[in-house]
């Protein structure tokens, strides 16, 4: 989230798109309800927010939202392309915003072009674009940057009226996208759209703001990148990012997923999102040059690419200690370069190809999470030994004996490591809003179960030793690595969480602020984003000075809490925040300040820029410091396909795309089958006519819920939702057991028949496009599955679901595929 | 009805019974439901410590308050709440939070290191120490197995393509920071959490 849960409740417009909070995050939602109860809010001259819900299903959220737009799975684009179309062509963005803190003013290279769904330098053969077509025009002499990374700057038109303007091109790209067009793509009827457009459309004025909330419904696509670009330019058209009330905020569905992907458990980048460098990289300097945002304007602070060595280098002194030196390029050899994409389903496309020996998994079960569960299978009885730390068993520790399985031909050797929950251990958590919350111990370990870091930190104990008696392949960085706690096989989590921080080496001070770090080997930090979390005042996420005491706690009334907890980066809660004020520094809504200028200083939350720079020196930086614009980008070549949001059909969709039929599908997405030489197995709609998407519901959390008794009464068994119109055509009643199948395999379980979901009319189908509703939560393991073990064969919902992942992100596609269904 | 959030209502019971009767409850039944309710309370988590939690579910991150025991020197969870001081949940919780006592104390634990030898259709109960020497084992000889330290170009690598880590959305952070710190030093490339899946 750039926001946060409770900021939620400062909006006008709340529009939600791939994403159910009211079920999947009940208490988070209370702060959407609150901010449609508080008739402050609201377009117009308020009333309360209006909520606007933009789903295949007709869930609780669009039970309370004051409209529900049934719309089909994955086409977003279209939606938000529309509303984008509606705010350019009707002058209602935000025009100083748009003019002063985007890039719509820059001027794109000639040679740039869109033409019959395909951007320009686009290779057919290797399915992947030269981007190079996709940069600003520059002039004048490089401006300086750091290690290299300089290039000269961006020309611009503030008149926004040059041809290849970004908002001249963005007009251009969205005038396809009329409300009939996107009526067609989408199934939401023109005149439902032209009501959301016209509530929408007011969000451009400076005293209103909206909120997009989304959640894995928009990520969960081939094109999931661009989905999320596409409101993220609606919200910078409307000049929203960066204010109370507004952003583009994730909802997150695991504890600590968010902790953990900026702790990077993730193949792309190291801990605060630094780039895991590449092959060719022979230095830290050319290591930057590839991977910093480079200043592209005068008054572009560009804040990260500026300190971007100084952050690998605090990283690499706090993991190589003494072994990181000056003379070795403070250990860079020591951090592996991949060569290719080496994530989620890369994992099981290698071990296909049988060049993966292990799999460690860790509170994460590949069987059920898939895609293509029967492929992923396969993958793993092609391991030579597979781990599973865990305090239940999950579908990937039982896989071997799983329904349908010969054990005998299966030599993967397993490990079921019992792990600790998370209450028999402290740590923190942060949440979707980066706010990052101590948690105690509560509880001793149970029976013989230990911490995931501390096994992890005696099984690397054990191979430091056999290195050390038996010798092998580059020992030097597990020699070197740093262990500087008081027991290295059982370090305190309060210990890493000092680590994280980072200290002055020349004090042995903890760092108070990232902004010191230092590219000489002076200071550490285990991951920058978290330095100032760990002070010499303590452990800051420990703080709990709540809304026990609003008055001392929230002293700005804005619900920023800043004592309560602590978040990143800084301390700040709501990101970008520069832009929540004008040119002067004075606040866009004063009713709803982020942080203002008051002659002196920035006040309000923790400013997102120099907190004495004057506002009006002709020197000052621009809002966005973050990238090398200094504005937020309406165009963006930093995305592998397509600098602006285009719509794309799935890889299995019920119509060809409208916009171009020749080009349905994103010409870049990433098919791992048929990279690999494996037969791709994509369904097509004459025989698959259905539209499938898959879901959670509030009882459950993926998997592990399955053994949680109560739980699994609320909600006892594998079903599909099944729209009343379509089971009277199929005859399938409520309560009947249908078998839903792919391309891929198959489910066998019960049908709830219901009006929550609905025929579309599309362009290109002469019939209703039907969906059929999936929750996740169900296998061959749990409670459930073992009291219906007659019927629980068939019951891993992400059999269905296809290989394929997002050219850049490399998100499968759980959340659009072609299915049909019969009754059993 | 006014609403009495749990704050009020303990403050309520420390005024006395008296302090009940002026709360307008609905009381179709004609007995005092809430002091009931804060007896049952009260009698549940009496002389118990409060320790401070965050629920395990989603990304909301709403803080819990866990109640323990010290009982013939065991330490027993009696109950889990909402923590009503939270900027985020102000004591609220769903179905699911509410009841993480059942996932925190379950019965369906794996109770010790369990072993699956290839080709075998039985699990084996084993130490700890045997499970981690032959797992480093394992580790050692798949990382040299698969370690490459030049590429064909000569690029200097230093990389191990045959060990996959994945996982940290449900353990702390500190864990996962750790994780990535030990598997990179491994030359590990292939690393993954839930944030694509």
């Amino acid at each position: 989230m750039t926001n946060h849960w409770r900021d939620i409740k400062h909006a006008d417009v709340i529009l939600i798109n791939g994403a159910n909070p009211a079920e999947a995050h009940p208490v988070g939602f209370q702060w959407f309800v609150k901010a449609k109860l508080d008739p402050t809010k609201g377009p117009g001259s308020g009333g309360g927010a209006k909520i606007i819900h933009a789903d295949p299903r007709y869930t609780r959220t669009s039970a309370l939202a004051d409209v529900y737009l049934r719309m089909r799975v994955g086409t977003d684009v279209a939606y938000f392309g529309g509303l984008i179309r509606h705010v350019l062509e009707n002058n209602l963005f935000h025009a100083d915003y748009v003019k002063y803190y985007t890039n719509a003013s820059f001027i794109v290279k000639d040679g740039f072009d869109f033409k019959d769904g395909l951007f320009s330098g686009y290779n057919q053969a290797n399915r992947s674009y030269d981007t190079s077509t996709w940069a600003y025009e520059t002039e004048g002499d490089k401006l300086p940057g750091s290690s290299g990374s300089t290039q000269a700057a961006a020309k611009r038109d503030l008149t926004l009226q040059h041809p290849r303007s970004v908002f001249q091109l963005l007009k251009k790209h969205y005038s396809r996208y009329t409300p009939e067009v996107v009526s067609g793509i989408t199934g939401i009827p023109v005149d439902q759209f032209q009501q959301v457009a016209k509530i929408v459309g007011e969000m451009g004025r400076p005293d209103k703001v909206m909120t997009i909330v989304y959640a894995v419904g928009l990520t969960h696509h081939t094109t999931g990148g661009q989905l999320i670009r596409s409101g993220a330019v609606l919200q910078l058209l409307l000049g929203n990012m960066g204010r109370p009330g507004g952003g583009m905020n994730a909802e997150r569905g695991h504890a600590n997923i968010q902790g953990n992907t900026d702790h990077a458990i993730s193949w792309e980048i190291l801990p605060g999102y630094l780039r895991i460098p590449a092959p060719g990289q022979k230095t830290l300097d050319e290591y930057v040059a590839a991977s910093a945002p480079k200043k592209s304007d005068p008054n572009s602070w560009n804040f990260f690419g500026t300190n971007y060595l100084n952050f690998m280098v605090s990283l690499l002194k706090g993991w190589y200690g003494n072994a990181a030196t000056k003379d070795n390029e403070f250990a860079f050899d020591f951090i592996p370069k991949p060569s290719t994409n080496s994530s989620w389903m890369s994992i099981y496309d290698q071990a296909l190809k049988g060049k993966m020996e292990g799999v460690i998994l860790s509170g994460m079960t590949a069987t059920s999470i898939g895609p293509d569960s029967n492929q992923v299978l396969k993958a793993l009885s092609n391991l030579k030994w597979l781990v599973v730390m865990d305090p239940l068993p999950t579908t990937s520790s039982e896989f071997w004996h799983a329904p349908g399985m010969d054990a005998s031909k299966i030599n993967t050797e397993v490990f079921m490591l019992p792990a600790t929950h998370w209450i028999e251990k402290d740590g923190s958590f942060v949440n979707s809003g980066r706010w990052m919350q101590w948690k105690d111990q509560v509880i001793p370990p149970e029976g013989e179960a230990r911490h995931d870091h501390w096994i992890m930190a005696e099984l690397f104990d054990r191979v430091k030793t056999l290195y050390k008696q038996q010798g092998g392949k580059f020992p030097e960085p597990i020699m070197a690595m740093t262990l500087d706690y008081k027991d290295p096989k059982k370090p305190e989590l309060d210990e890493i969480a000092k680590e994280i921080n980072g200290k002055d080496l020349s004090t042995g001070k903890q760092m108070g602020s990232f902004a010191n770090l230092k590219a000489d080997g002076t200071t550490t930090a285990g991951d920058w984003i978290y330095t100032g979390s760990y002070t010499e005042d303590g452990n800051l996420s420990k703080r709990r000075n709540g809304i026990q005491d609003p008055t001392k706690n929230d002293p700005t009334g804005m619900g920023f809490y800043s004592t309560w907890a602590w978040s990143w980066p800084l301390n700040r809660r709501v990101m970008y925040n520069r832009a929540s004020a004008d040119l002067d520094g004075k606040p866009w809504d004063t009713k709803r300040p982020g942080i203002q200028w008051d002659g002196a200083r920035w006040q309000g939350d923790v400013p997102d820029y120099p907190v004495t720079m004057n506002p009006k020196d002709p020197a000052a930086w621009l809002p966005f410091i973050m990238n090398g614009e200094g504005v937020g980008r309406l165009f963006s070549n930093s995305m592998l396909d397509g600098p602006i949001p285009e719509h794309y059909e799935p890889v299995e969709a019920p119509i060809p795309n409208p916009l171009h039929p020749n080009q349905s599908a994103d010409p870049v997405a990433f098919l791992y089958d048929q990279a690999a030489g494996r037969p791709n197995r994509f369904g097509k709609a004459d025989k698959y006519p259905y539209v499938a998407t898959s879901y959670r519901l509030t009882e459950h959390e993926h998997y592990v819920t399955q053994h949680v008794p109560l739980l699994v009464g609320l909600q006892p068994q594998a079903f599909v939702e099944v729209p009343d119109e379509l089971a009277k055509e199929k005859g399938i009643k409520n309560g009947d057991r249908v078998r839903v199948s792919s391309e891929r395999g198959k489910l066998e379980v019960v049908a709830l028949v219901t009006k929550r979901l609905g025929g579309l009319k599309l362009t290109g189908s002469d019939k209703p496009v039907y969906h059929i509703g999936i929750p996740i939560h169900w296998g061959f393991v749990g409670i459930s599955a073992e009291q219906n073990k007659d019927i629980s064969q068939y019951w891993l919902a992400n059999a269905l679901t296809p290989f394929v992942g997002d050219v850049g992100a490399r998100t499968p596609e759980f959340k659009a595929f072609l299915v049909n269904i019969e009754k059993i | 009805m006014t609403e009495i959030t749990r704050r009020e209502f303990l403050k309520l019971g420390a005024a006395g019974t008296a302090g009940m009767a002026l709360v307008p409850l609905a009381n179709p039944l004609g007995f005092d439901l809430a002091a009931a309710k804060k007896r049952a309370v009260d009698l549940r988590i009496a002389g118990a410590k409060e320790v401070h939690s965050v629920c395990p579910y989603c990304a909301v991150g709403c803080s819990l308050i866990a109640y323990t025991k010290e009982v013939n020197g065991k330490t027993q969870l009696l109950q889990i709440e909402g923590d009503p001081d939270s900027p985020v949940n102000e004591g609220r919780l769903c179905p699911k939070g509410a009841t993480a006592m059942q996932l925190a104390t379950s019965a369906r634990r794996v109770d010790a290191p369990m072993y699956r030898a290839p080709g075998s259709a039985n699990w084996e109960k084993k130490s700890w120490d045997f499970m981690l020497d032959k797992l480093a084992q394992n580790i050692k000889t798949a990382r040299d197995n698969t370690f490459v330290a030049q590429d064909a170009n000569g690029n200097i690598v230093n990389r191990t393509e045959g060990i996959a880590f994945a996982g940290g959305a449900a353990f702390s952070s500190e864990e996962g920071y750790f994780a990535t710190k030990l598997m990179r030093s491994l030359g590990v490339v292939h690393i993954e959490q839930q944030a694509r899946v």
